[in-house]
């Protein structure tokens, strides 16, 4: 009796699998989580966007640490699932490793690159985004100063800052920018009391407008721009809601449509590895007009700065990037 | 130049309660390394309670409490159950790194981050800040003048001698660490809901470890802590000022400022600024 009631569910599992074949894809996420309000939640946004849309099956996992990252990965490849997306630089070692283990399966690794061919490293031009604020700094800011404050001080906040610098310069070269870091070790990441410092400093000096690419300390930076009835730029997700009529725009990395996109390709046969570069005109990243910052974009505003985009795009403004710039210096020519 | 002076209140003021407190458990003889996680427990308390109860002395209140019995687990660890006071404080701090996240992911969905608390329902930062200035003079007169107060000295040189008077070095030490947990509360209200709006996964950020080299620069006495936290919080606002505007067409190394404080601690201790000498009897069971 058990017998044929094992043989009888591994036939309904067969027909299942059969009828349906539905694409696996299996989501791992790294320590942020799916609430992270940040980069986690844009590829968990995404990757649900694609099981309502595509129909296929999802299964997410939250690695608490770094450790179990590679497990996770190694896991899903194990259980045969074809497509496997991994959130977060801090999982290119993992995902280099399982994936020559395991040639056929398919990854995805969002916001780092590695080199093996069946691995789609998606990674965003932040210097394109940071430059579209920056020049949106510039036209709102009336004191013709504004700020920039980077969490840790590593080449990716670097890059923002580049592209933010001269976004800023494009719009008007008399502009004076502000930068801050709030520290040099991985504390600097969630450290909001001493980016609230750092803001009031930058306020008091003049800027009226501070870019924010500071992980849970810029927490610290819209609490400053509260307490001064002045103005920041949020990153990475939409921050337009969390102090509404404070925040000029957000630079928003399309985490969401890189994970959607990837899943589409896959559905489709149509999966390729290698490393892409999202940008403007790939709607990698962007910057965020809502209710709750429309009043703070005037139409003048929004035309300018729909023109610089169109330009990046064609390519006649040409956008500093620091990683190029690190390259020219490290080079011996 | 105001403004500087102001950004190094501000800056010091979590450091002053972290050090005061700090300065009555390790002069009761029990070595605190848990400052930070107290300071993380207690920040978490302030905002969550603050933000459910809309009041934000309730939430002061609660963080005092629940400072209290952080740092009455610490001294159960170590008085009652004989732990070695250092391994003791990393698991709290640990702990303390664990449970706030995971509460905060229970009660608010996320555990990056508590939600936001309006302006009008938060603590007056100032308020604080006085209050730090008058708390190392109030410790001062009590633990050199009073009953109390020397008996925590004595637990913290002598525990036996205490012993041989009648007094329970235990009990000395549960109170005395109670208190210092207490105090140490202040700085998280201060990180959580006077400073900050809300808290932020580890947002202590070390200032438990600098508050600890801050009382060991003041020799662990209380008012060359408090001055050594002045210094330490003015070092700070100068690199804040000076990183984002140069000074002689140079600007600051954010790195070289950051490392200040560690790096005074090392001089201390290494000899170079007069010996700084623990209590006797630290970390010493009685």
């Amino acid at each position: 009796m058990a017998r044929s009631l094992r043989v009888f569910v591994l036939f309904i599992n067969l027909l299942s699998s059969l009828c349906l074949a539905e694409l696996k894809v299996g989501l791992a996420l790294d320590k942020g989580g799916r609430d992270d309000k940040s980069f986690n939640a844009a590829a968990y946004k995404g990757a649900l966007e694609a099981k309502e849309k595509l129909g296929i099956t999802l299964k997410t996992v939250e690695s608490s640490d770094d450790i179990s990252l590679e497990p996770t990965l190694r896991t899903f490849a194990q259980k045969g699932y074809p497509l496997i997306v991994a959130v977060g630089f801090v999982q290119r070692d993992a995902v280099e490793k399982v994936a020559e283990e395991f040639p056929k399966t398919h990854f995805v690794l969002i916001d780092s690159t590695t080199q093996a061919s069946n691995v789609r490293s998606v990674v965003f031009k932040e210097h394109e985004g940071s430059f579209l604020v920056g020049a949106l700094a510039a036209l709102s800011s009336k004191s013709q100063q504004v700020g920039f404050i980077g969490g840790m001080d590593i080449p990716m906040i670097r890059r923002f800052q580049l592209g933010f610098e001269s976004g800023v310069k494009y719009v008007n070269p008399k502009a004076k920018v502000l930068n801050n870091y709030v520290g040099s070790t991985s504390d600097a990441w969630r450290n909001p009391t001493k980016a609230k410092e750092l803001a009031l400093s930058q306020y008091n000096k003049g800027a009226d407008v501070i870019f924010v690419p500071a992980g849970a300390s810029g927490l610290g930076v819209f609490d400053a721009a509260e307490q001064t009835q002045k103005l920041v730029v949020g990153c990475d997700s939409n921050q337009n809601w969390v102090k509404p009529g404070k925040v000029l725009t957000s630079m928003l990395k399309r985490v969401d449509i890189a994970v959607y996109q990837a899943i589409e390709l896959e559905t489709k046969g149509a999966f390729k590895g290698g490393v892409f570069d999202l940008g403007l005109a790939e709607n990698g990243v962007d910057y965020s007009l809502d209710e709750f910052n429309r009043n703070l974009v005037t139409p003048t505003m929004e035309t300018k700065l729909k023109a610089i985009r169109t330009e990046i795009i064609k390519k006649q403004i040409t956008v500093p990037d620091y990683y190029l710039n690190m390259k020219k210096t490290a080079s011996p020519s | 130049m105001i403004e500087i002076l102001a950004s190094s209140l501000r800056v010091a003021t979590p450091l002053i309660f972290a050090a005061m407190g700090g300065f009555l458990c390790e002069r009761a003889g029990v070595a605190t390394i848990c400052l930070e996680g107290v300071l993380l427990t207690t920040a978490w308390t302030a905002a969550s309670v603050t933000y459910f109860s809309h009041n934000p002395y309730f939430g002061t209140c609660a963080a005092l409490v629940v400072g209290a019995l952080t740092m009455s687990l610490h001294s159960f660890l170590t008085v009652r159950a004989k732990a070695n006071s250092i391994v003791s404080g990393v698991a709290v701090n640990l702990l303390a790194m664990g449970i706030t996240p995971l509460f905060t992911k229970l009660l608010f969905g996320s555990p990056t981050n508590t939600e936001a608390i309006p302006l009008n329902e938060r603590m007056a930062p100032l308020a604080l800040v006085y209050l730090s200035f008058l708390l190392p003079l109030f410790l001062h007169f009590i633990v050199y003048r009073t009953t109390p107060g020397l008996r925590l000295l004595a637990v913290g040189d002598g525990p036996h001698a205490l012993e041989t008077s009648g007094v329970s070095p235990a009990r000395v030490r549960y109170w005395a660490l109670g208190f210092g947990g207490a105090v140490v509360a202040l700085g998280g209200v201060y990180m959580s809901i006077a400073h900050a709006s809300q808290f932020t996964r580890d947002m202590a950020a070390g200032r438990g470890f600098i508050a600890l080299s801050a009382l060991i620069f003041g020799k662990w006495r209380p008012l060359p802590t408090f001055l050594t936290c002045l210094f330490f919080g003015f070092t700070d606002a100068l690199q804040i000022h000076f990183q984002s505007s140069p000074l002689l067409g140079t600007t600051f190394p954010v790195q070289l400022l950051q490392l200040f404080p560690y790096l005074i601690t090392l001089f201390v201790l290494v000899g170079f600024i007069g010996s700084a000498k623990p209590p006797l009897a630290i970390s010493e069971s009685p």
